[in-house]
């Protein structure tokens, strides 16, 4: 059946080709069914929506570093209505907060992260001419389009946007009288994130459907690169997990329009006695962290298998232990679904389901630690170069210990207690998401635009906005475990409520508030650098060369201009593993996948 | 507007600064015919020594941050729960302090040592089981023995309180804490939401407040502030009365509301057993402040009124949402009194803090209550002055008229609505 699809679509592919000059400007660059246009769709996009979620975050930051001072920065962006003054006002102040983590959770590394390098490796690295459904494909980022744009659109509405937090927990964000952004704003997050998860499930069945199908003659499951790997169980998570999302999202809908109580009971709100009875909002809240947790990894395993390969071809070294690599992969992913518990230790949940899911919650260090002696050991006895992308590759691996580590503290119900929704929680997610999956993304920019754009970014620009961010972010999201331990609270607008019990903490959070802010502005004017280049490299940038990294997959065995079908003539066929660096009794330190063995040589791992 | 002009203006020169900063780099490589992928010696050098700079630059960062703030935000554990959470907090701490420093420094290590040197070629190396066994079984071991000992505290903390503890209900709403003490026979009087009044602000169920709350339903406020299901009617049918349809919709629908409302709240009187009222008389309602005594076991369960709140005690390390719908519980022992306290934090205005840590709307942050451990002689005599339930409720003139209001009668807005 695979010798087969594969058979048409290579016909189909040469097909293409002929009538490439024929090809309009709205089917090549809008309505593209081409994976590597709706790709770097999905790239744009998301590096937009990021800007957007970042610029929200400053906003915020200016608020919690100096609360109560007129900011010309915020009355420039949010006006009189939302900071009459220059004072942020305390529902827009959650607003922000909300759209701000739910831009970058779901569109930026959601979308952006595994739509871009999903889209653009998967037929590359595996060989196939393009996507098993090129048609699906184009409406899965049509709908993460549309979605973004509610979601932007929703910004702007009178009552302003959801404000009850990316989580949007139940009663509040079901009751417009409990607070202004859960009316209109909320039925726009809620429709947005609803066309968000079925262009999820369309981009995900299809990654499946195509790495199990159309790999090419030689390319066996255990001669992927870590990358499609990583994509393949990313998308597997995506769709057992992002219909539960739906299924809460639309009780969600019914309980806030069509009277039904499946998370309201017994409340009284503006002054209103409801009639819900025998709702629990904790029901919500099992079953978003049913799709929350496993987000956690949609998020994260993409990013570590970019970085894998990044590590792999600049230390000029195999990945070390490929299938421990593997095996941590299936085991994350497996692990990922039960432990969704560990966010809801103290909600009231049943103490000894509580302590399953301490016990599950922990395991997770176990292949996570494996890969990171894999990374050390990669680089140990390597020829590393430092590019760009190297770099941020191995700012993941720091950021990614560094966040890991007080996981371990959190997933601890016992400790948990003590911190939970404070900013050490805050600090801890943001370092492995904020940092590590991110890290991961520029990486991946930085590493794969020869192939999107046939052009070079600007190497030194690189370097300065690796050290910007790698100084800025560590800045921003480091004192801020300290802020945590304090005690004090996420989603605060303003500490200074501090000043009426305990001075001293008062002072502290103040002090490292405006730390914290200082290194967030930094970050973000650091990513000037990279917007510059993206943008500057894309027109203007030098010529790439077919193989500028010198790496072994086969996307760099493709012409460097785009073509239908990837490959002019027949598609290569794969004899090796993804890793043979500086393998002995080889000329040169890298051998293609596409060169068959030697006599008498083994395979790599 | 000045400030806008400025900015943008700082945006086009620096974009086209970095422009031209761009084309001298791109000339310079054409004229070295150097290709953007090749990383240079000298560039990659220079990453790998920068790498240890940021290294040190973490580590001292992270030093100064433990010397300057560390654990002094809380202070010591007030509770005694907390000093055994404290005591694995800081096991824990040193576990994984341990392993970021270990790790990070062999990452940013090898990245400086093993940077490309001409004629070096690197080790071909695919895997190795015994070093991965190693490293699976380690961690495996390590995390044993932080999972055992954290389901031990866990069990603990989450178990159930002594038969002695002092029972305390805390009830939340937007935007503040409602503390309830059991009383004499440290039993909390039963509570249901339909109950809620003006008066009965936790829903307490006694044959008293069953009556006023059905009398509410019934016939609602003469001044118009609440209206019941009589004023509804009256309003309604009144021909002078003209609404919008909308608004006609809107009380039509409250009216049914109250209606089934009213069913339950009569079932709820008939099934009431008088017996229990004693419960929920000698209970204690206490706004503003929580005052607990030292060394006393307290057993204390939380409600909500309208939205999640979480009840957070930073320096007792104790922490419990609270949810509509449901009563959630959590034990404590508060182990040192506020004077102690303020002198082991150097700061005589000091105080506990009861604080909301679930996102309940806007004013989330100001949702809070000062909290005072007492010594057991100056809990007493706190007690001693405070009012029970029973004397608070029957003292209070009767909100609603005992008989129903008669035909002609029209509440005030009614009036006002029919003058317009």
């Amino acid at each position: 059946m695979g010798a087969l699809a594969h058979e048409a679509h290579g016909h189909h592919g040469a097909h293409d080709h002929h009538e490439h000059h024929d090809e309009g400007f709205v089917s090549k660059y809008i309505f593209s069914m081409d994976h590597k246009m709706i790709g770097k769709q999905y790239l744009l996009t998301a590096v937009f929506m990021g800007v957007v979620a970042m610029l929200l975050s400053i906003l915020f930051r200016i608020q919690l570093a100096w609360p109560g001072e007129s900011s010309d920065f915020l009355s420039m962006f949010l006006g009189e209505t939302w900071a009459p003054g220059g004072v942020l006002k305390e529902n827009m102040y959650l607003g922000l907060v909300t759209i701000h983590g739910t831009i970058m959770v779901f569109f930026l590394l959601t979308g952006g992260l595994s739509g871009t390098f999903s889209n653009i490796l998967i037929p590359l690295q595996i060989g196939a001419r393009d996507m098993a459904s090129g048609f699906l494909n184009m409406i899965s980022y049509w709908l993460f389009f549309l979605s973004s744009t509610i979601m932007l659109v929703s910004l702007f509405i009178e009552t302003g946007p959801a404000m009850a937090g990316w989580t949007i927990y139940p009663p509040l964000s079901a009751l417009p009288q409990a607070i202004e952004g859960s009316g209109l704003g909320m039925t726009l997050w809620l429709t947005s994130m609803s066309i968000f998860i079925a262009s999820s499930l369309l981009g995900s069945l299809n990654y499946i459907v195509t790495i199990l199908n159309l790999r090419t003659v030689g390319m066996k499951m255990t001669r992927l690169p870590l990358t499609v790997w990583a994509f393949f169980v990313t998308a597997i998570l995506g769709v057992l997990s992002f219909p539960v999302l739906l299924s809460a999202a639309l009780l969600l809908l019914m309980d806030r329009s069509a009277g039904t109580s499946f998370y309201l009971s017994d409340i009284i709100v503006g002054g209103e006695m409801l009639e819900n009875h025998g709702g629990s909002p904790l029901l919500y809240q099992h079953l978003f962290w049913f799709l929350g947790h496993p987000e956690v990894y949609i998020v994260l395993l993409p990013a570590l298998g970019l970085s894998s390969e990044i590590i792999a071809t600049n230390s000029r070294k195999p990945i070390f232990g490929y299938r421990a690599m593997i095996g941590s992969i299936l085991a994350i992913g497996f692990l990922s679904f039960i432990v969704w518990g560990h966010h809801m230790f103290i909600t009231g949940m049943n103490p000894f389901i509580g302590s399953v899911f301490v016990f599950t919650t922990l395991l997770i260090a176990i292949p996570s630690a494996v890969k990171v002696f894999n990374y050390l050991t990669t680089l140990w006895r390597g020829s590393l170069i430092l590019t760009p992308a190297m770099l941020f590759a191995i700012g993941l691996v720091s950021t990614f210990i560094t966040g890991g580590v007080t996981g371990i503290i959190l997933a601890d119900s016992a400790l948990d207690i003590a911190v939970h929704d404070t900013y050490f929680v805050v600090a801890h997610f943001h370092i492995v998401m904020g940092m590590s999956a991110v890290f991961g993304m520029f990486a991946g920019v930085y590493h794969w635009f020869p192939k999107m754009f046939g052009k070079m970014l600007n190497t030194r620009l690189g370097y300065a906005h690796f050290w910007v961010t790698l100084v800025g972010s560590y800045g921003v999201f480091f004192p801020m475990h300290f802020v945590g331990l304090a005690g004090a609270p996420r989603r605060y607008y303003d500490y200074s409520v501090y000043g009426e019990f305990d001075t001293n903490s008062y002072e502290m959070i103040m002090d490292l508030n405006v730390i914290v802010t200082v290194f967030a502005i930094i970050a973000a004017i650091g990513q000037g650098f990279f917007l510059f280049n993206l943008f500057y490299s894309i027109f203007r940038g030098p010529k790439s060369v077919q193989n500028p990294w010198r790496s072994t997959t086969l996307e760099w065995t493709t012409p460097v201009e785009h073509m239908h079908g990837n490959w002019p003539g027949a598609i290569p066929e794969v004899h090796r593993w993804p890793y043979d660096y500086s393998k002995p009794g080889h000329d040169e330190d890298f051998v293609s996948q596409i060169v068959p063995l030697k006599d008498g040589e083994e395979e790599g791992h | 507007m000045s400030f806008k002009l400025i900015t943008l203006i700082v945006i086009v020169l620096g974009i086209l600064a970095i422009a031209q900063l761009v084309r001298v780099y791109e000339l310079s490589s054409k004229l070295r015919n150097r290709r953007e992928e090749d990383i240079t010696n000298r560039d990659n050098r220079l990453n790998g020594n920068l790498m240890i700079g940021f290294m040190l630059f973490l580590y001292i960062g992270f030093i100064w941050l433990m010397c300057t703030y560390g654990w002094t935000g809380r202070g010591v554990s007030a509770s005694a729960h907390g000093e055994e959470t404290d005591w694995l907090l800081n096991l824990n701490f040193i576990i994984i302090i341990a392993v970021f420093f270990v790790t990070n420094t062999l990452l940013f290590y090898y990245t400086f040592k093993y940077v490309r040197k001409p004629g070096v070629k690197a080790y071909y190396f695919t895997h190795d089981n015994k070093l991965e066994l190693i490293w699976t079984v380690i961690p495996a071991i390590v995390l044993a023995v932080i999972i055992i000992l954290g389901l031990k505290t866990w069990n603990d903390v989450t178990g159930e309180s002594g038969k002695e503890a002092i029972k305390i209900e805390l009830f939340s709403k937007q935007f503040d804490w409602t503390a309830r003490y059991s009383g004499q026979d440290n039993t909390l009087g039963l509570s249901d939401y339909k109950l809620t009044t003006q008066e009965n602000e936790l829903g307490i169920i006694t044959t008293e407040t069953l009556d006023s709350a059905i009398r509410l339903m019934e016939i609602g406020k003469l001044d118009g502030t609440v209206l019941g299901i009589q004023l509804l009617e009256e309003k309604l049918n009144n021909p002078k009365n003209i609404f919008i349809p909308e608004d006609r919709v809107k009380m039509e629908d409250d009216l049914d509301r109250k209606t089934r409302l009213l069913r339950l709240l009569v079932q709820m009187q008939f099934r009431h057993n008088k017996k229990l009222n004693a419960q929920a008389y000698d209970d204690i309602i206490q706004k503003d402040t929580l005052h607990l005594c030292v060394d006393k076991e307290y057993e204390m369960s939380f409600r909500a009124k309208d939205v999640i709140h979480s009840a957070y005690f930073p320096h007792f390390r104790a922490q419990m949402n609270t949810v509509p719908g449901l009563v959630t519980r959590l034990k404590m022992i508060p182990t040192i009194t506020t004077a102690e306290m303020r002198k082991k934090m150097n700061n005589p205005k000091f105080n506990y803090i009861l604080m909301c840590n679930k996102i309940c709307g806007g004013a989330h942050y100001k949702m809070k209550m000062i909290v005072v451990v007492d010594t057991p002689k100056q809990y007493k005599a706190w007690m001693k002055s405070k009012m029970t339930f029973k004397d608070v409720f029957l003292a209070k003139p009767a909100a609603t008229p005992a008989t129903p209001v008669e035909g002609g009668a029209m509440p005030a807005d009614t009036v006002k609505l029919a003058i317009k």
